[in-house]
């Protein structure tokens, strides 16, 4: 029965898997990726036991890879995460993720004066601080903590 | 400088930020030039600011310059919902150069993204206000004979004042002794104080300025707003001891001077306008001067 469990989990035979997700930002993630809108099989689970992090979540994408800036923007949500590519049934990468030094489009800027949240502005930040994940606004220059995140 | 827009004082290195105020000191030797005829200024006011649309527009004027443009959004396009982006491209075909005020944060470097000339920021909401920095360091120079290893003391709302934020992270380039007189609810925010700290510079706190008036070449003083207050019965409380009277200056070095951006309110009594001291009125004329220096770097005349 212990095999059972593993089963659907294992039967990925070509795409990616996304470990270790902190449990509470799986479905964060799955809209980062906008996986809501593909129409591939997709697993998810969130809440699994992990001997690292307590919880954590999960993600399994068939037939998918994903680029360097797609994966780099789950980054705010998911420091901890790490990616694993798979082809026919066998582990072909293993990648962490890295936290970029710039950010585009995915965040809000917490400032509600800024321009961006004005205009039809693409937002861009220089990530100041990789530790507490803290975005600096381009334009109004103001910070966005980590906690003040709201995903466009 | 020529084409380089201004956007934050930071845009332009020291030299340049200097150079900037040389030139202001020979315009204001000679400010009637021809300079600008061939040029035109846009000077697209999204909020109202009298002040400073007028130096500008005087600026540009004295140089010949023609000017278009708007004072107010209620006046122009963008009442009719026209966006920043379609309002920049299309005034950028008019002019030669974009002159703006606008009431969001980050709206000048947004405008200079798109903008094929150069954006002068006249202030973009709550952010950053460069030709008021620069003025306020033409006015402290040309005072004091420097720049350099002044006293300067800021008085009032130091928390939200941007004018106060901009010049004191300029004056961190020279060396300055700064003396911080507000209320303890507003204080300088301690970024702005941590960049002070980076530059290994003193600052003294305080939360009434009779003692600092003596020891400083620069009293630079801010109005203090009732709304910025959390208990308005605090506000009562303090609001007297910020106000610059004429007796208070008894003590004051010969040369001081006493600086404001204006419109003041009450912060400084108007019997302090007849002493030597008072210098803001210049001070607003001063800007005229800076502007026409930025304008004319600008548009690569000079
Ligand atoms: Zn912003």
């Amino acid at each position: 029965m212990e095999e059972r469990k593993e089963l659907k989990v294992n039967a990925i035979e070509n795409g990616t898997v996304i470990d270790h997700i902190p449990a509470q930002n799986v479905f964060q993630v799955i809209h980062m990726l906008s996986l809501n809108e593909c129409e591939n099989q997709i697993l998810f689970g969130t809440n699994l036991d992990s001997k690292k992090y307590g919880k954590k979540g999960l993600i399994k994408v068939n037939n998918r890879y994903f680029d360097h800036d797609t994966v780099n923007k789950i980054a705010l949500v998911a420091p901890t995460a790490t990616l694993i590519e798979i082809k026919n049934y066998k582990v072909i990468d293993k990648k962490n993720i890295v936290i970029p030094d710039h950010v585009s489009k995915f965040v809000k800027c917490v400032n509600p004066n800024c321009i961006t949240n004005h205009e039809d502005v693409i937002t861009k930040f220089t990530v100041i601080d990789k530790k507490d994940v803290k975005l600096q606004c381009r334009y109004c220059e103001k910070t966005t903590a980590k906690d003040n995140f709201t995903f466009i | 400088m020529k084409n380089r827009s201004l956007v934050s004082i930071s845009d332009y290195t020291i030299d340049e930020q200097l150079k900037i105020l040389k030139l202001a000191a020979e315009f204001e030797k000679n400010p009637r030039q021809k300079i600008l005829e061939k040029y035109v200024v846009a000077s697209l006011f999204f909020e109202p600011s009298t002040r400073t649309r007028l130096s500008f527009e005087s600026a540009a004027s004295q140089l010949s310059a023609k000017i278009i443009g708007f004072s107010e959004a209620g006046s122009s396009s963008v009442s009719k919902g026209e966006t920043l982006k379609d309002t920049i491209l299309t005034v950028s075909n008019y002019s030669d150069i974009i002159v703006m005020r606008h009431p969001h944060e980050g709206s000048a470097k947004y405008a200079d993204e798109v903008a094929p000339i150069p954006i002068i920021n006249a202030g973009d909401g709550a952010h950053q206000h460069p030709t008021q920095t620069l003025l306020d360091m033409y006015s402290i120079t040309k005072t004091q004979g420097r720049l350099d290893s002044l006293n300067i003391a800021f008085v009032g709302d130091l928390k939200y004042g941007r004018t106060v934020h901009s010049l004191v992270m300029a004056l961190c380039q020279f060396n300055t002794t700064f003396h911080l007189v507000s209320p303890t609810e507003l204080k300088l925010p301690s970024y702005v104080k941590q960049h002070i700290k980076d530059k290994n510079l003193a600052y003294h706190q305080y939360t009434e300025m009779n003692e600092v008036i003596p020891q400083v070449n620069i009293l630079y003083m801010t109005r203090i707003q009732k709304e910025r207050f959390s208990d308005p019965i605090e506000y009562e409380r303090v609001k007297d001891a910020y106000i610059l009277r004429l007796s208070m200056l008894t003590n004051a070095k010969e040369n001081m001077k006493v600086l404001h951006p204006l419109p003041r309110v009450n912060e400084i009594d108007e019997d302090v306008d007849s002493s030597p001291q008072a210098y803001y009125f210049q001070q607003a004329r001063n800007g005229v001067f800076v502007r026409m220096a930025l304008l004319a770097s600008i548009l690569g005349v000079i």
